[in-house]
């Protein structure tokens, strides 16, 4: 590990905590324009985070000390996988330190203590929020690993820097199992990052919340930290699915003023999907709960199918 | 180049395959007229590259019929079959989605294995299509087999006579134009029949489910 390897982990680890919040306030930005409004700015991620933080922090009674620990958890969780995931550079220290199915584990556990602080406490809403959330969860979760294990046939390993290199690198290639690779992980995407189809996430509303119902109870800066948490995780999900499937533009690290030039790839593209993404939740209706199972297990049979051809074609 | 084409045509047979899986998860009548349009697309688009690759005119000939039979007039049938029996928001209650497209996932499963020994004797541009295309005839015959109503059915019967004439491109180059233009016109006329065939299932049971033709005689 040399010093120009950790400056540029250290590098990339900050623009992650940066561009995340900025990533949810331009998709609310172009929601609010798609909806004709005039929208808050793409700032405003920020300011709530700010006023947030200079807020009290009220809690239950009843709340056990998981429920204080749970936020630091959930933010070291998603800090840690947005420094594992090559979003500028496959030649980050970190990114040995975990592959893709790792990657899922450290997903799960972010959301296991979620539903555990959410139960905690007691109230309906919370023990509603964690069961909808796991049940949104445990389907998921298999279609995630599906769309890595097809991109992973490709590459014959499971390490993303591994996949990013093959895909990015080699002779240009055609693969058709990412194509279904590529359906499935939208459907994902949409329903881990409680976006429209599977959860609203700019509503109150009791029948229909999902993320909302499970961080009620928080506030000041514990809600600080789940907010950021939740931006954090769509940044890592984007920047997952930009190093499957359109990893052009990420260095491999051997020429350190690259980085610069991967990072300003990689806001192109994040404004590209974060315009798409706003596209897709405007067109899109709510689904009802029970047929979000059904919504993802088309996610999980697209997997399968990806990696079924690639096993017939041979590519 | 060529390597790249044949990327190509196996990037068809893949979109074939998901809309195969769409058309089997679509409840409404008119988006699954939709996804046969689009169907029907994909086969002029791998034809095309068929013919490229390999230089055979005729092919050409057969995607501009398919184009302008399968993508056009066709889809354009069905949208006025739809707009006349007043369906066009039909939503069919189907059993359970998930559980028919594990059954098509077996499918799937099945016909790749059937078609693995027959491709590797081929010596075409892309023999691992057939598998695809063996499936996708498969799924079809699944979406007939689970559909209630007329119209699904009539598209699934559609959609495999696509299957067919993607199989017959991609593993033998296409059938004598002779054959091409008479399965052509069969289907054409097979829609027309089935049209008149709806219209006359309605006015006897006032709806378009067909289990009402299991019974042989008013009770």
């Amino acid at each position: 590990m040399t010093l120009s390897q950790i400056y540029s982990q250290i590098f990339v680890t900050l623009c992650s905590l940066v561009i995340a919040p900025l990533l949810l306030g331009w998709i609310n930005q172009c929601r609010a324009w798609l909806a004709n409004r005039s929208g808050p700015g793409i700032f405003q991620p920020y300011r709530l985070l700010h006023k947030l933080f200079n807020k009290d922090s009220v809690i239950a009674d009843s709340a056990s000390p998981l429920f204080r620990f749970v936020p630091y958890l959930i933010f070291g969780c998603m800090f840690l996988a947005s420094a594992i995931i090559p979003t500028l550079s496959t030649d980050l220290p970190l990114a040995r330190a975990a592959d893709a199915i790792a990657l899922v584990g450290l997903f799960a556990l972010a959301r296991v203590f979620l539903a555990l602080a959410a139960m905690d406490i007691g109230t309906a809403f919370g023990t509603l929020g964690a069961r909808r959330e796991m049940l949104v969860g445990f389907l998921a979760e298999p279609a995630l690993l599906t769309v890595f294990f097809s991109s992973s046939l490709i590459a014959n390993s499971t390490a993303l820097k591994t996949i990013v290199h093959v895909v990015s690198k080699g002779e240009f290639t055609i693969y058709p199992s990412l194509v279904f690779a590529g359906m499935a992980f939208v459907l994902v995407f949409l329903a881990e990052n409680a976006r429209v189809p599977v959860d609203n996430p700019s509503t109150h509303l009791e029948l229909t919340m999902i993320h909302e119902a499970l961080i009620l109870e928080y506030s000041g800066r514990h809600l600080a930290l789940l907010e950021w948490a939740a931006s954090l995780k769509l940044f890592a999900y984007s920047t997952i699915g930009i190093a499957l499937f359109i990893p052009w533009g990420i260095t491999d690290g051997r020429n350190s003023g690259q980085i610069l030039l991967a990072l300003t790839f990689l806001l192109l593209k994040l404004a590209i999907l974060g315009g798409i993404l706003a596209l897709v939740e405007t067109l899109s209706a709510k689904m009802r709960i029970f047929r979000v199972p059904e919504f993802l297990a088309t996610a999980f049979l697209l997997g399968v199918i990806g990696m079924l051809t690639h096993i017939l074609l041979g590519t | 180049m060529s390597n790249i084409s044949i990327q190509l045509i196996n990037l068809f047979a893949a979109f074939l395959l998901m809309l195969a899986f769409a058309m089997l998860a679509q409840r409404r009548v008119i988006n699954l007229v939709h996804i046969y349009a689009m169907q029907g697309f994909t086969v002029v688009a791998a034809t095309s590259v068929v013919a490229y690759v390999t230089h055979q005119e005729h092919l050409y000939y057969s995607a501009a019929m398919t184009l302008v039979l399968k993508v056009f007039f066709i889809p354009w049938i069905l949208h006025r079959l739809i707009k006349r029996l007043n369906v066009r928001w039909d939503i069919e209650t189907l059993i359970n989605i998930p559980s028919t497209m594990l059954v098509g996932i077996l499918l799937v499963i099945f016909a790749f294995n059937l078609a693995l020994p027959v491709s590797k004797l081929s010596s075409s541009v892309s023999p691992g299509t057939l598998g695809i295309a063996l499936a996708c005839v498969l799924l079809s015959f699944m979406m007939m087999i689970t559909r209630s109503k007329a119209i699904p059915q009539v598209i699934g019967f559609l959609s495999m006579e696509n299957a067919l004439v993607f199989a017959a491109t991609s593993a033998t180059y296409g059938m004598p134009m002779v054959v091409e233009l008479g399965i052509a016109l069969d289907v054409l006329v097979g829609v027309f029949i089935l049209g008149l065939f709806m219209f006359q299932i309605r006015e006897q049971f006032e709806s378009l489910d067909i289990s009402h033709l299991e019974n042989l005689k008013e009770e």
